[in-house]
C-alpha cells in the first residue's frame, strides 16, 4: 500500500514536472515566455489546468458508444501505472520486485493499445477512428524493435528481473542475493582482464558494459517516442491533421485522465530505458584508485542514505531523458505514416535482429 | 559579397549539373547525412533554448538594436512593459478644456464628424487660455467619440491653442461601445443649464434696454 502511494505521488509529481517542462521548454526553444502568471515563473500553471479540467463538464457524444467511451481512459491509466509497480526506484524500494518484471512490463504496457482503439472506436467520430487507427498500427508495430532491444538486455543481463538487472550495473553488483560471486569485467569480456566489480560507476552500465547495447538503447528510445505517441511520431494525434486524434471527443475528467496517461507513459518508458541501458539506480561516478566516488555516491542499501541516493540518480536521469523527448519533439516535423511504417519495419527491426544476435555472441565471450 | 558570389556560382554549377543529368536536384541521403542533418537541427533548438535567459528590451525606436533582435526571447510581458511609443504616434485625444476657445474648428475639420461641440456665450469675464487669447464662450457639450475617429490628427492640427493634442494612450479598450464616446466639458449640465440662462437673461435684458431706447428715441422723435 505504501509502494503503491509512493509510486502514485512520485508519478504524478514527475508528470506535473514534465507538463510544465514541455511548456516552458517549447517555449524557449521558439523564443517565447511560456506560462508565466501562474505563481512565479507560471509554475502553478499545470495544477491550475488540471484543476480547470476536473471542473468541466463531462460530455459524452450522443452517438458513442457509452460503455467503451467511458471505461478506454480508465484502462489507458491502468494499463501505464501498472507498468511503475515493477520499477525499482532504489536498491531496496520496489512496489513489486517480481522475477519477470520486464515480461510483465512489455504485456501491460500493450493493453494500452486496447485502451486506445476503445476511445476511438467508442467516440464515433472519424478523427477519433482514424486517430486509434494509426494509433494502434504505430504502436503495434514498433513494440517489435523496442521488444528486441529490451531482449538484447535480457540476454547480456540474463534475467527479467529489473532488480537484478539494476544490481549488475554497479558497484553494489554482489550484495544481491544470488549475485555474490558475479564480476564485472571491461565491456564485460573477461579477457581483457580488467575487474570493474568495485570499479562500478559509468563502467558498469549496460551501455558501457556491452557496448552494442548502445545501439539497443537508440533503438529503443526511437521506439519509445513511438509507442508514447511522442512527436515526430505523433501522428495519432497530429493537432493540425486530427485535431487530437482518438481524445478529441473527451472532456473534463476523462480528457484530464488521458492526458496523465499520455505523459506518465513518456515517464516510465523513460524509467525503463534508465534500468536497462542507463545504470538504473547506479551512480554515473566509479571508484577511482582512493576515491571511492561510486560508494561515496551510492549510499548503503537498504538504509535511507541508499534510498535517497539510488531515487536521486534514477530520477536525475530520468529527467534527462525526458527532456530529450521535449527536445526532439520541438525539433522534427512529424513523419509520414509510410516513413513511420519505412523507419519501423526496413530500419530499426533489422538492426535490432542483428544486435540481438550480437548480444548472443557477446554473451558467450562474457562467459568466456 | 565575394562569399555571395562563391554561393551563386556553385549553385549555378550544380544546377547545370542537374540539367545536363537530366534530373532535378537531388536530395542528400545516406546514414551520415542524415545523422547530421538531425543533428544540426538539434543544435539549433538548443542552441535557442540556451539564449533564452536573455530578453528584448523595450527599447525605443531610435535606439540602434530596435530592429535588430538579439538572441533570446522576444516577448515582452505586455501589460507589465511594453514598447515605447514614438512622440509624433497619434493615439488617444486629449483636450485640455481650461485651453480650449470653443472655435469649432476641429469639429468641422474632422472628416468622419466625431467631435460635437455645443457653446453657450458667456456672460461676464471668463479669463484668457494659457497663450493669451481672450475665451468668450463655454463649451457645455464637447464629446469626441474615439470609436469613430481614424486618428488622422486633423483637428490637433488645425486647434489655434495647441489645445487638442494626441496622447501615448493606446490601451484604451471599453466593453461598453458608449465609453467610448470621451466628455472633455468642464461644466455639469446644471451649471451648463446656468449659464443658458445666464445668457438668456442678459439678451432678454439687452432687448428690453434696446426696446427702451428704442421707446425713448421714438418719444423724443
Ligand atoms: S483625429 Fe481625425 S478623425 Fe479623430 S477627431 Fe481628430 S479630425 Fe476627427
Ligand atoms: S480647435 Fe482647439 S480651441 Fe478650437 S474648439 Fe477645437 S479644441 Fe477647442
Amino acid at each position: 500500500m505504501l509502494a503503491f502511494l509512493l509510486t502514485l505521488g512520485l508519478m504524478l509529481l514527475i508528470v506535473i514536472a514534465v507538463v510544465y517542462a514541455e511548456r516552458k521548454v517549447a517555449a524557449f526553444m521558439q523564443d517565447r515566455m511560456g506560462p508565466t502568471e501562474a505563481g512565479p515563473h507560471g509554475i502553478m500553471q499545470p495544477l491550475l489546468d488540471v484543476l480547470k479540467l476536473l471542473q468541466k463538464e463531462d460530455i459524452i457524444p450522443t452517438a458513442a458508444d457509452k460503455k467503451l467511451f467511458s471505461i478506454a481512459p480508465i484502462l489507458v491509466f491502468v494499463a501505464v501505472f501498472a507498468g511503475f509497480a515493477v520499477i525499482p526506484l532504489a536498491p531496496a524500494v520496489v512496489a513489486s520486485g517480481i522475477g519477470i518484471g520486464v515480461f510483465y512490463m512489455l504485456a501491460i504496457i500493450s493493453l494500452d493499445v486496447v485502451g486506445l482503439l476503445m476511445a476511438g472506436w467508442g467516440s464515433n467520430n472519424k478523427y477519433a477512428m482514424l486517430g486509434a487507427m494509426r494509433s494502434v498500427a504505430q504502436i503495434v508495430s514498433y513494440e517489435i524493435p523496442a521488444g528486441l532491444a529490451i531482449l538484447a538486455v535480457v540476454m547480456v543481463c540474463q534475467s527479467l528481473d529489473f532488480q537484478e538487472i539494476s544490481f549488475q550495473q554497479g558497484a553494489l553488483m554482489n550484495q544481491f542475493p544470488g549475485l555474490e560471486y558475479e564480476m564485472n569485467w571491461l565491456f564485460g569480456i573477461e579477457a581483457l582482464g580488467i575487474n570493474t566489480t568495485t570499479i562500478g560507476g559509468i563502467t558498469t552500465w549496460n551501455i558501457f558494459r556491452v557496448p552494442l547495447l548502445f545501439v539497443a538503447f537508440i533503438i529503443y528510445f526511437i521506439a519509445s517516442l513511438a509507442e508514447c505517441n511522442r512527436a515526430p511520431f505523433d501522428i495519432p494525434e497530429a493537432e493540425s491533421e486530427l485535431v487530437a486524434g482518438f481524445h478529441v471527443e473527451y472532456s473534463g475528467f476523462r480528457f484530464a485522465v488521458f492526458f496523465l496517461a499520455e505523459y506518465a507513459m513518456m515517464v516510465l518508458v523513460c524509467l525503463v530505458a534508465v534500468v536497462l541501458f542507463l545504470g538504473s539506480w547506479n551512480t554515473p561516478l566509479p571508484n577511482i584508485g582512493p576515491f571511492s566516488l561510486a560508494y561515496w555516491t551510492s549510499g548503503t542499501v537498504g538504509e535511507l542514505s541508499g534510498i535517497l541516493w539510488g531515487a536521486f540518480w534514477l530520477i536525475s536521469k530520468t529527467l534527462i531523458l525526458l527532456f530529450v523527448q521535449l527536445w526532439a519533439r520541438w525539433t522534427y516535423p512529424r513523419l509520414r505514416v509510410d516513413q513511420l511504417m519505412h523507419l519501423c519495419w526496413k530500419v530499426l527491426t533489422p538492426i535490432a535482429l542483428a544486435v540481438v544476435l550480437g548480444a548472443g555472441i557477446w554473451r558467450l565471450l562474457m562467459v568466456g | 559579397m565575394y562569399r555571395h558570389k562563391l554561393r551563386f556560382a556553385k549553385l549555378a554549377t550544380s544546377v547545370k549539373e542537374s540539367l545536363k543529368l537530366g534530373t532535378t536536384i537531388k536530395y542528400k541521403t545516406g546514414f551520415w547525412s542524415v545523422v547530421k542533418s538531425l543533428w544540426q537541427g538539434a543544435a539549433l533548438t538548443i542552441r535557442h533554448f540556451r539564449n533564452a535567459k536573455n530578453r528584448r528590451t523595450p527599447a525605443y525606436v531610435s535606439d540602434e538594436n530596435y530592429f535588430k533582435q538579439p538572441d533570446g526571447l522576444v516577448t515582452l510581458t505586455y501589460p507589465y512593459e511594453a514598447l515605447p511609443i514614438p512622440d509624433n504616434g497619434r493615439y488617444r485625444l486629449h483636450n485640455e478644456i481650461d485651453d480650449c476657445i470653443v472655435c469649432d474648428l476641429c469639429a468641422k475639420v474632422c472628416p468622419v464628424n466625431c467631435i460635437i461641440i455645443e457653446s453657450v456665450k458667456a456672460t461676464e469675464d471668463i479669463g484668457t487660455t494659457s497663450d493669451g487669447t481672450k475665451k468668450r464662450l463655454h463649451a457645455p457639450v464637447f464629446d469626441i467619440d474615439l470609436a469613430k475617429c481614424c486618428y488622422c490628427g486633423l483637428c490637433t492640427t488645425v486647434c489655434p491653442t495647441d489645445c487638442l493634442t494626441m496622447t501615448p494612450v493606446y490601451d484604451f479598450v471599453e466593453v461598453d461601445i458608449k465609453n467610448m464616446v470621451y466628455h472633455f466639458t468642464d461644466l455639469s449640465p446644471e451649471e451648463a443649464e446656468e449659464k443658458k440662462q445666464l445668457l438668456a437673461k442678459q439678451q432678454e435684458e439687452m432687448a428690453a434696454a434696446k426696446a427702451a431706447a428704442l421707446a425713448a428715441k421714438k418719444q423724443q422723435g
